[in-house]
């Protein structure tokens, strides 16, 4: 009756194998991805080394020493033995310290906050989640679209991630990582695509009811003359997307067509970042920081200081930016965008 | 603001069919169960002998019941939410439009968890813990009922929500700013407050209380290290519980806060910063895992060595394992979102911790393949399930620390492959644990043994259905499927969401068979009466009472001195001893204070989620004065005289030695 | 927060059972004081998780106030040695019970309690003069936090001090019998953790916000 464990498990191995060609993150086209695939296949080969056997042994030790077989050895007191202590101690420590520094350097090589080594100039998208559509601020191009982004194959994408509602995933499955979308808060994805194509984008993080239909195409255009020519498209839109604009489209709709805007006031991607921070506080808190770290072991927060630390060191960047473009100028800007240039190129 | 706050006729979701519908078959269900009750003039022994009993075994009784109960409910949303996906592919919508669907979602992950596998770990260590350690009760009785009445009074809270307002439609982690007033205005999120929060405070206190019965209250001469396994695993989860649940209490009273007194802890103005939550829920979330699986581990361990009637291999390993499980469950938290942006290094960090994990579990799963060998293992229900744990736990701790590895988690993240993943421990780790003990503790708690040959088609159908469910959802997660999603239209996908629809089914065909179960045993308990006490050929020192056990558990408390009591005193001959004269048993008197107090507690949770003041205050007062009715009553407790004793142990011990002599000459 | 005061007014209620009944007193009370002690643990990591909420967001103050523009520290200074003290005075009547002296308990407990009734008073006023001044937990996190953390403390010493009352009632009607010394052991254990709270309040918050 084991048998039939045993083959829903070998129809599971199957299905994984099948799941390989038909479109998903084990279909990878940009090397981010091709690296989470064989990081994933590696490190499962090496966790069957120890599933394979114990599952095996679960069956066979069942089968062999059923009640009835009492031509099989009982020993009813026996309950120590040092060695397969030690040896059950051991198998498992020495996968977990293989699999240990696989995952310390693969971690580190895969973070998704490094920009990738490539000898092609990056370009720049922000990336905004709303309720419930994605909008793809190009600051390079002054342009921004809706449910679509298009980038150019074997260029390196460098991500900044906002959301103006609650949070999302920004996630491309055939690309490679995803990294969450927070309002008051940029965070950032390096990615890019080896192969042309479309890949379907979505949100991964659930976020409200018209969470489903918050998909978009990512366009991998195989030259980047086809890029120029779906530049060149969309600046041929006559919509700016200004803040008047924006809090049109930021306003709660569900299965977003795509929508292109020829033109972008500029340093829009600040204000939607910056309408949830004031300021000064943050200047202040900037101050702090140091006297901050030393508290920051109370209650176990240390997964929190960091990304409290990203915040506001992304800020500060933000800032550093707006005084280098205006200098007298206190920037306020939730009131006033336009004076937060963000010296993002035209 | 009107008399009933926020409560108005429209709250009661009428253009709901599926909701009325299930309304109407509850009340009829309940109207069908209250005229039974009257007919065999039940309702004094229901209130008098349960509802206001401070005996820890009917507590468990009716923990376990609370789970069964709540089991039909959280898989009425699984079964709705896998048809809905079959229906809704290529485009179409199904039928669950997202308000509904969204909810359902969260409520089955809410009632799964807290209120299924939680009072049934509980129901389970009270039905069990004290008698394990040869205590006549648990160090805090009335506490006890209170903690019940506490966890139930959520329960009712969330199946009042399915048909006044709504439930929360925030997926069951009810992350902020989603959950926050601005983007969730409804009552959904406060009834998830209120229930977590008034359930989570009773299992903080049974928290407490065992921990105190554990280190306090065990038998002469029980050192701690000879103590059973399942009481082991259950001390560390008591832990857990004393260490993390203040934690979510923490973190439901500031998004209170927010939501109620416009605080900004988790807003996206103001200030506030949501990560926090997100943080500190799973500081909490992560180790509640451990609370649930621990318990189940301390089953299996149970289960193998009774029925390989052999000791268990590497008892001491198997409770410092469980101890470097429940301290490494503290660390790892951050593993639940490597996708926020933290740096390589925390993500890294967190993610060896997390694998650091399966080396104990790894060791657990040695320890029972080697108390298997050189045993005779008897197939029953309970072995079968345990058989089904190790192989199907073994696949999901493997997906498990595939998803610690950071840089596999960036593309898994949040997809179907989770889902699978956390069903393969919940489900195939604590729930088929919590079935296993069930099956064998079942006529101990009750006196008559269940039938197996149901039992053995049920757990086939749950096997079964749970690979026919769940490993699709695997492949899912492959091809890009991330979780909660109202409809698809990727024509790959389809063939496994049908396929997961089967499984659901299957499973289903396997709670069925466990009621029919029940109900046949029941039908037939006078054929399958357990008349000593000791069904299997137990161990510990449950198995050394009648079937059930006598009110106060031991007419003397037993003297231990080995890990496995009760096989210890039958190899000496030490069993089933009868006394000359017993002393008097001091016992508590039971008490209404708790099911009154905590449906004060309900109504002040009510009256919150509906803004109605003065009912909060008023149940409030209430639970306060009935609080002190109680902590100034002098009649709490009473003395069995010791004919009274010896009458019911003789009764006990001829039937014993009636029953042993016909074994033996069978 | 109620409920886990009440839940804590109920560990102290001795009624469990025990084997050996002619000393089964003594084993009470020494469960419930245990019992208790463990609750007092949960009490702590409920604080624990609100000051990490503190120091996370103590630097948001949203354009508004920090805590240098609002803490006096003088004022802060005399409600922190009224709880200081009253931590003391709860000593001395703890001794006074232990020796049977029911007056003296009584009149050591009443101080006590007019000491807490003070650092009650007090914060009500920093409280109502913050909202007042339109720096209330509304106006942004570092408020929030500030008002959850120092009123979560302010409601434990108000159910402190309610569960006090009651004591006293009870010790003036039963005298300074095993349950009520029992209850005021446990009530003692909550009394100076609150005490240690505060300290810790008294640095974090107010010591280091100020400087």
């Amino acid at each position: 009756m084991f048998i039939r464990k045993l083959s829903k498990a070998m129809l599971a191995a199957g299905a994984l194998m099948l799941a390989g060609c038909e479109g998903g993150v084990l279909d990878p086209k940009g090397q981010v991805g091709m690296d989470e695939k064989h990081l994933i296949v590696v490190a499962t080969l090496l966790m069957l080394i120890v599933v394979i056997p114990v599952i095996f042994m679960t069956l066979y030790f069942a089968w062999k020493y059923r009640d009835g077989r009492d031509h099989e050895i009982y020993a009813p007191k026996w309950a120590h033995s040092k060695t397969i202590e030690i040896v059950v101690w051991l198998i498992p420590i020495v996968i977990v310290i293989i699999l240990g520094v696989i995952t310390w350097d693969s971690t580190h090589k895969l973070d998704p906050y490094k920009p990738l080594e490539h000898d092609a100039k990056p370009i720049t998208v922000q990336v905004v989640s709303l309720d419930w559509k994605w909008l793809f601020i190009y600051p390079e191009y002054g342009i921004a679209s809706v449910n679509e982004l298009a980038f150019p194959t074997n260029v390196p994408v460098n991500f900044k991630i906002t959301s103006d509602t609650a949070m999302n995933s920004f996630f491309i499955p055939q690309l490679g990582s995803q990294i969450y979308s927070m309002a008051g808060m940029a965070t950032k994805l390096h990615l890019i695509a080896n192969e042309p194509g479309t890949f379907k984008g979505i949100s991964a993080n659930y976020s409200g009811a018209g969470f489903a239909g918050m998909k978009f195409n990512a366009i991998a255009t195989p030259t980047a003359d086809d890029f120029d020519a779906w530049v060149t498209k969309v600046k041929q839109q006559a919509s700016t997307l200004d803040v008047e604009q924006y809090k049109q489209l930021a306003k709660k709709s569900e299965n977003n067509p795509v929508q292109y805007f020829g033109s972008v006031q500029r340093g829009m991607f600040n204000y939607i970042v910056m309408q949830y921070m004031h300021p000064d506080s943050n200047m202040k808190s900037m101050g702090s920081m140091e006297g901050m770290e030393g508290m920051h072991d109370m209650g176990n927060m240390e997964g929190m200081d960091h990304a409290q630390h990203m915040q506001h060191m992304q800020h500060m960047k933000d800032m550093d930016a707006g005084q280098h473009s205006q200098h007298s100028t206190p920037s306020h800007s939730t009131t006033e965008p336009s004076s937060t240039v963000s010296g993002e190129a035209e | 603001m009107s008399f009933f706050g926020k409560l108005t006729l429209e709250s009661i979701p009428y253009h709901e069919p599926i909701i009325m519908v299930t309304l109407a078959v509850v009340g009829v269900i309940g109207l069908i169960i209250a005229a039974l009750i009257t007919k065999h003039q039940k309702w004094g022994v229901l209130w008098h002998d349960w509802l206001t009993s401070v005996d820890h075994k009917r507590l468990g009784i009716m923990y376990i019941l609370l789970a069964l109960v709540m089991l039909i409910r959280g898989f009425s949303d699984a079964i709705m939410m896998r048809t809905q996906q079959a229906l809704a592919t290529n485009g179409a919508a199904g039928y669950l439009p997202p308000e509904h669907y969204d909810q359902i979602f969260t409520a089955h992950g809410v009632i799964m968890i807290i209120f299924m596998a939680m009072p049934f770990m509980i129901g389970l260590m009270n039905l069990i813990l004290p008698l394990q350690i040869g205590a006549r009760d648990v160090a805090f009785p009335f506490l006890n009922n209170l903690s019940f009445w506490l966890t139930t009074s959520g329960a009712v809270l969330i199946n009042i929500s399915l048909g006044l307002g709504e439930f929360a439609k925030t997926g069951w982690v009810a992350y902020p700013p989603l959950s926050e007033l601005a983007y969730s205005p409804g009552v959904g999120v406060d009834y998830y407050i209120w229930a977590l929060q008034i359930s989570g405070i009773g299992t903080t206190l049974t928290g407490v209380n065992f921990i105190a019965t554990v280190l306090k209250m065990r038998a002469p001469g029980m050192k701690l290290m000879q103590m059973p396994i399942f009481t082991w695993t259950c001390t560390w989860a008591n832990i857990l519980i004393v260490a993390s649940f203040p934690i979510l209490t923490a973190v439901l009273g500031l998004l209170t806060l927010d939501r109620y007194l416009d605080f900004h802890f988790f807003t996206n103005d103001g200030g506030g910063n949501a990560m926090m939550y997100i943080n500190l829920f799973w500081a909490w979330g992560h180790p509640e895992v451990y609370i649930l699986i621990l318990p189940a581990f301390g089953i299996f361990s149970e289960v193998i060595s009774t029925f390989t009637s052999k000791r268990l291999f590497g008892y001491s390993s198997m409770v410092w394992a469980s101890g470097a499980i429940s301290i490494l469950g503290f660390i790892v938290w951050l593993h639940h979102f490597f996708t926020m942006g933290s740096s390589a290094n925390v993500n890294a960090f967190f993610g060896v911790m997390t694998m650091v994990i399966a080396v104990p579990t790894g060791v657990k799963l040695f320890n029972w393949l080697f108390t298997i060998y050189r045993g005779r293992l008897r197939i029953t229900v309970p072995v079968l399930w345990t058989l089904g744990f190790m192989v199907t736990f073994t696949i999901g701790g493997m997906t498990g620390v595939l998803l610690a590895v950071p840089g596999a988690d960036y593309v898994l993240h949040n997809s179907l492959f989770l889902i699978a993943h956390f069903h393969n421990t919940i489900l195939g780790g604590a729930v088929f644990g919590y079935m296993a003990g069930f099956a064998f503790w079942f006529p101990k708690a009750m006196g008559f043994h269940l039938n197996e040959r149901l039992g053995k088609a049920s757990f086939w159908c749950w096997q079964v259905g749970f690979y026919v469910a769940f490993m699709p959802l695997y492949v899912l997660g492959f091809l890009g499927m991330t979780r909660r999603i109202n409809h698809t239209d990727n024509p790959a996908w389809n063939f496994w969401i049908y396929f997961a629809a089967v499984g659901a089914f299957i499973i289903l065909a396997g709670i069925i068979l466990q009621f029919v179960q029940l109900y046949v045993s029941f039908r037939d308990r006078e054929q399958n009466l357990d008349t000593t006490g000791d069904p299997w050929n137990g161990h510990t020192l449950e198995w050394s009472t009648s079937s059930p056990p006598q009110f106060y558990n031991f007419a003397k408390l037993p003297h231990v001195s080995d890990i496995d009591a009760f096989t210890d005193m039958k190899e000496k001959g030490q069993a089933y001893q009868r006394e000359q004269t017993y002393q008097p048993i001091h016992m508590p008197k039971n008490t209404a204070s708790g099911i009154l107090i905590a449906a004060c507690i309900t109504a002040v949770g009510f009256a919150a989620i509906w803004h109605i003041w003065w009912l909060a205050i008023v149940g409030f007062a209430g639970a306060f004065v009935l609080f002190l009715v109680r902590a100034y009553d002098n009649d709490v407790d009473y003395y069995v005289q010791p004919d009274d004793v010896t009458r019911i142990e003789n009764a006990h011990l001829d039937n014993v030695t009636a029953n042993l002599t016909n074994v033996v000459r069978g | 927060m109620s409920i886990a005061i009440q839940a804590d007014l109920h560990v102290a209620h001795p009624h469990e059972h025990n084997d050996q009944h002619h000393d089964k007193h003594h084993d009470t009370s020494a469960n419930t004081l245990f019992g208790f002690w463990i609750y007092l643990m949960t009490d702590c990591i409920l604080f624990a998780s609100v000051f990490a909420t503190y120091a996370v967001l103590y630097m948001n103050t949203d354009g508004g106030v920090s805590g240098k523009d609002i803490f006096e520290l003088d004022f802060v200074l005399i409600e922190t040695a009224a709880l200081l003290v009253s931590s003391i005075t709860y000593g001395v009547a703890m001794i006074c019970a232990k020796h049977q002296k029911q007056a003296a308990t009584l009149g050591w407990l009443l101080v006590t309690f007019a000491l807490g009734c003070v650092f009650i008073a007090m914060e009500v006023y920093e409280f109502h003069h913050l909202i007042e001044h339109g720096n209330g937990p509304d106006r942004s996190a570092f408020l929030s936090a500030f008002f959850a953390l120092v009123g979560m403390h302010g409601l434990h010493v108000t159910a402190g001090l309610i569960w006090m009352l009651i004591m006293m009632v009870e010790v003036l009607k039963t005298g300074l019998t095993n349950r009520s010394v029992t209850r005021l052991s446990c009530l003692s254990l909550f009394w100076h953790f609150l005490d240690i709270v505060w300290v810790g309040v008294f640095t974090v918050v107010y010591l280091l916000g100020a400087l």
